[in-house]
């Protein structure tokens, strides 16, 4: 597949999607309309070329789809619904205080809130987002997350009929609900960012590097909303975090934590732009939690050893993060900084007391953490143990065998890298 | 499906929490490299490692019909499903030959694990018109 094509195809889905969307005033169908499009002109345009509008080309493709999809339909009150509604839905709708002219870029913005609706479960606002936002087709995202096409069809299909019952509106959300609504939205990119990221150890070969797919999605909502802090905030995050992914697995494929990994091969340009980003964000506020994040991962990408971290900004940084947060994974992570600052026994302490935070009992995290900070403290037996306790705990199978590791390196007196 | 079920007594190899580190890394390298060699002759349709025994739970209805959830596998086998691979190659023989290879995966000291690996044919037949 040529790549400018596939770039261009999937920047446009969102902008004709919306176009088609005012037009007709039915998302589902005009979204069904377009992914038809968008596979027509790839089966077309690597041969043909490119369309001189590629635009009008996608929209007309679509529209002609859209028309035929009404005029076949055999519910009839469907039908009379849609006729009744061809008018433009802004047209009838008000539109909001804020709202300008509609543009096709604002369009990606309102697909965004739309997609990621507070309505929708995650794995729904996840999938119908990279369809209809990312311009991805059912069969990549279902390979991305290694199921079925069939269940991605009906995961797709199902999100769509619940945005069509509950009603939402196709425009911008009122400027009260807006702050909400992009939560949901940052929070979805961050789930999709964040699957690709942990799932890279995977056996299969992915066809859709989906934390990439987050990025481009983040990038465009950046551009977007160039002064939302958070915004920003959560680009810095995900490139800072990409960053080390060269780094993140060995030769067998086995994790290396952050502390062993070879940082000559972290991308460094990728951590020159999150740096400047979230050091462009963090003055300007308001602050939250994907800002405090990104500076934490900025503050480790910019140490040139483990040794060199800046652990007593890391700690100040998860202290300011746990008052936004309220997450126990937040908590244990403060309590290693802790460690890495007061020694090894203040960390242990402070895990002894999230022991009993019933959201962490049992959570192969916080014996990850308590082996972590018992081999710093150099009880190696005690240490292995609680890392086999993690490796028995963990739904992960590269983390399982990464904790295998770390409990055998104790456990044969090998020497452990510092 | 090749299952990697297995239990202490039907396991003559000790348990993989007790291996070094040199070992175990031999391990996964072995078993990356058996799902890429699937993958690559076309036969891999999926596989995946399973979570410990602790985290086994046994589901059955209740007389009201809700779900009643007992821990873990029974004491008195304690044998556990490791891993599993659906595999569509094209004859028995193959999934037998397959069986055997990752049967050999290396444990202590290198040497061959020898792991039982069930196989079992997933019930995925077209159906014979009749």
């Amino acid at each position: 597949m040529d790549r400018h094509v596939e770039d261009l195809l999937r920047e446009l889905a969102p902008r004709v999607l919306g176009v088609l969307t005012r037009r007709f005033g039915d998302f589902a169908a005009a979204e069904d309309a377009v992914q038809e499009a968008l596979l027509a002109a790839f089966a077309q345009w690597p041969a043909d070329g490119v369309p001189d509008n590629p635009r009008g080309w996608l929209i007309q493709v679509a529209h002609r789809r859209l028309v035929e999809q009404i005029r076949g339909e055999q519910a009839r009150r469907r039908r009379e619904d849609l006729v009744a509604r061809q008018e433009p839905v802004d047209r009838l709708a008000a539109p909001a205080a804020d709202a300008g002219p509609a543009t096709d870029r604002d369009d990606t913005l309102v697909l965004l809130f739309l997609c990621c609706h507070p309505a929708l479960s995650a794995a729904s606002a996840i999938a119908l987002t990279l369809r209809a936002v990312g311009g991805l087709t059912t069969a990549e995202i279902a390979r991305a997350f290694m199921v079925p096409e069939a269940t991605m069809a009906q995961r797709i299909s199902r999100a769509k009929q619940r945005i069509k019952t509950s009603g939402v509106p196709f425009r911008q959300p009122d400027t009260e609900d807006r702050g909400r609504r992009l939560g949901a939205v940052l929070h979805v990119l961050y789930l999709i960012f964040n699957e690709g990221h942990t799932r890279s150890a995977g056996p299969q070969l992915r066809q859709v590097e989906l934390s990439a797919e987050a990025i481009r999605l983040t990038r465009a909502l950046h551009t977007l909303l160039p002064d939302d802090s958070e915004v920003t905030g959560l680009l810095a995050l995900m490139l800072l975090t990409e960053a080390r992914s060269p780094a993140r697995t060995g030769p067998a494929g086995e994790l290396i934590s952050l502390a062993d990994q070879d940082r000559g091969r972290w991308d460094a340009a990728a951590i020159a732009e999150g740096v400047a980003l979230v050091t462009h964000a963090l003055p300007r506020g308001p602050v939250g939690q994907y800002q405090v994040q990104a500076a934490i991962a900025a503050l480790h990408d910019e140490a040139p050893t483990a040794d060199a971290t800046d652990w007593p900004q890391i700690l100040a940084l998860y202290e300011v993060l746990e008052r936004i947060t309220d997450s126990p994974v937040v908590a244990l992570n403060r309590a290693v900084a802790g460690a890495m600052v007061n020694g090894p026994a203040a960390g242990l302490d402070a895990l002894a007391v999230l022991a009993d935070d019933s959201r962490l009992a049992g959570h192969h995290r916080l014996f990850a953490a308590r082996a972590h900070l018992l081999e710093m403290a150099g009880d190696r037996s005690a240490a292995a143990e609680a890392y086999r306790a993690a490796a028995g705990r963990t739904a992960s199978l590269p983390e399982r065998h990464y904790l295998l590791l770390r409990a055998a390196r104790l456990g044969h007196g090998a020497p452990v890298p510092e | 499906m090749l299952l990697m079920q297995f239990s202490a007594a039907t396991a003559d190899f000790p348990e993989i929490g007790t291996w070094r580190p040199e070992e175990i890394q031999a391990h996964i390298a072995f078993m990356g490299d058996t799902n890429a060699k699937l993958a690559a002759a076309g036969e891999l349709v999926d596989g995946q490692g399973l979570a410990g025994v602790d985290q086994v739970r046994i589901v059955r209805a209740g007389t009201d019909g809700a779900p009643v959830v007992t821990e873990g596998p029974f004491p008195e086998t304690k044998e556990f499903l490791a891993g599993y691979w659906i595999i569509d190659c094209d004859s028995p023989e193959r999934a037998i030959e397959i069986a055997g290879q990752i049967s050999a995966a290396p444990g202590p000291g290198g040497r061959p694990l020898n792991m039982p690996i069930e196989v079992r044919p997933v019930m995925s037949a077209p159906p014979v018109e009749v």
